[in-house]
């Protein structure tokens, strides 16, 4: 690693407690700790946040916006997974 | 992220191409791993690369004035708006790595003088009014174009310009109260007001491009769903939102046209500061290399760094 290839860094943050991480965007860095450092400096200069995480981007697997029809279809025919699917009697309660 | 070595086959380009065009005109986002035309990524290269420049060449006229605020409150806001700068660069930059082009290879280009900024930050700033004019001309003319850039249809730019537009706001209105304060001031203050605003209001209009007829990618920016108004739209929205403006500052605005000869001349490289600017940031990427490489080491003696 040069001074020019610094690794890049995915960050995630916690707006507030009782909230999980969201992806805020990325950063370089030359290691974890600068990472967060950075990260701190970079998205929540106006305390958008009371957690970081940063996660090397290389370690993110993807699925493929090519096969997205095929790898996400098994869920297409299966509506009986939500509540709408059911027909209930009306006047039914607290169901 | 790793990236997919997709075919080459004929149809399957077409289908790629229509399924593109679909989402684009369903104006649904574009993103990241997508196929997408290779004139597209070209053109989100360049206007993104030059926006990422705009940005931190745009913190020199203002950081010009840092150790010269008039007090520690102003100061502590000139810092603060300097560095959201910074910020709104590096947001630009990771945006524009999604296209598959480094960091690296952008700021060395803009280094080698092969990529643009914006022309606006190639006029000096003369007196403490100017960081005024700035806030309220300058950046409220940068947030009349990139508030529609919010529903540009290439994702990752679309999020960055979200994030820069909420931080804008500050940005516009800390310029204004700066000038209201020299209008209502000293005669020789509010004759300081007058004359910033004299000087920064046509390289503001600049700032929307060149009339809709001689701006050679508009049409199809437009097309793709990067930019959603014309430069003269945007222009003529900023011109008509500033008049009340002005009139609540007990400021006025010039009369009269664009030389847009000076703003050619000023693309060129010919404007007052385009060669102070330039040498200034290189020599700050020069002068900041000890820094990294001291990271690096740092880095490497703990072990980390990883992955690479
Ligand atoms: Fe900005
Ligand atoms: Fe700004």
């Amino acid at each position: 690693m040069t001074a020019t290839d610094w690794p890049l860094w995915e960050v995630f943050v916690r707006s507030r407690r009782g909230l999980s991480h969201t992806h805020a965007g990325s950063l370089h860095a030359p290691d974890a700790e600068m990472a967060l450092r950075n990260a701190r400096d970079l998205y929540t200069r106006r305390s958008e946040g009371v957690s970081i995480w940063v996660v090397p981007s290389t370690a993110v697997t993807a699925s493929s916006p090519d096969e997205k029809d095929s790898f996400f279809e098994p869920a297409g025919d299966k509506p009986y997974r939500h509540p709408t699917f059911y027909e209930i009697p009306e006047g039914v309660q607290h169901l | 992220m790793a990236t997919v070595a997709y075919g080459t086959d004929r149809t399957d380009e077409a289908a790629r191409q229509a399924a593109f065009d679909a989402a684009v005109a369903a104006d649904e986002r574009i993103e990241p791993r997508d196929w997408m035309p290779d004139a597209y990524r070209a053109s989100l290269v360049r206007q993104m690369a030059q926006h990422a420049h705009s940005e931190i060449i745009g913190m020199q006229p203002e950081a010009n004035w840092i150790t010269r605020a008039p007090s520690l409150r102003r100061k502590a806001i000139l810092m603060a708006k300097v560095q959201d700068e910074a910020g709104h660069g590096l947001y630009l930059y990771s945006a524009a790595e999604t296209l598959g082009t480094s960091r690296e290879e952008l700021l060395d280009k803009l280094h080698a003088g092969r990529q643009r900024y914006s022309s606006i930050f190639n006029y000096p700033t003369l007196t403490w009014a100017d960081v005024g004019a700035i806030g309220w001309l300058v950046d409220g003319a940068a947030i009349t174009n990139q508030v529609p850039l919010c529903r540009c249809s290439y994702g990752p730019y679309a999020r960055a310009m979200v994030r820069i537009c909420k931080e804008e706001s500050f940005h516009q209105r800390q310029g204004y109260e700066l000038l209201l304060a020299l209008s209502r001031g000293t005669p020789a203050q509010h004759a300081m007001a007058q004359d910033a605003v004299d000087r920064w209001w046509w390289p503001s209009l600049m700032m929307f491009g060149p009339p809709d007829e001689e701006s050679g990618h508009s049409a199809q920016s437009m097309a793709w769903k990067i930019k959603r108004h014309s430069n003269d739209e945007l222009r003529r929205r900023f011109i008509e939102i500033s008049g009340p403006q002005a009139d609540a500052l007990g400021l006025t605005l010039p009369t009269g046209e664009i030389d847009w000869d000076e703003f050619k001349e000023v693309l060129k490289g010919n404007g007052p500061c385009n060669e102070q600017r330039i040498a200034q940031r290189r020599r700050a990427h020069e002068e900041g290399a000890w820094v990294r490489d001291a990271a690096v080491a740092y880095a490497a003696k703990h072990g980390e760094g990883k992955p690479s």
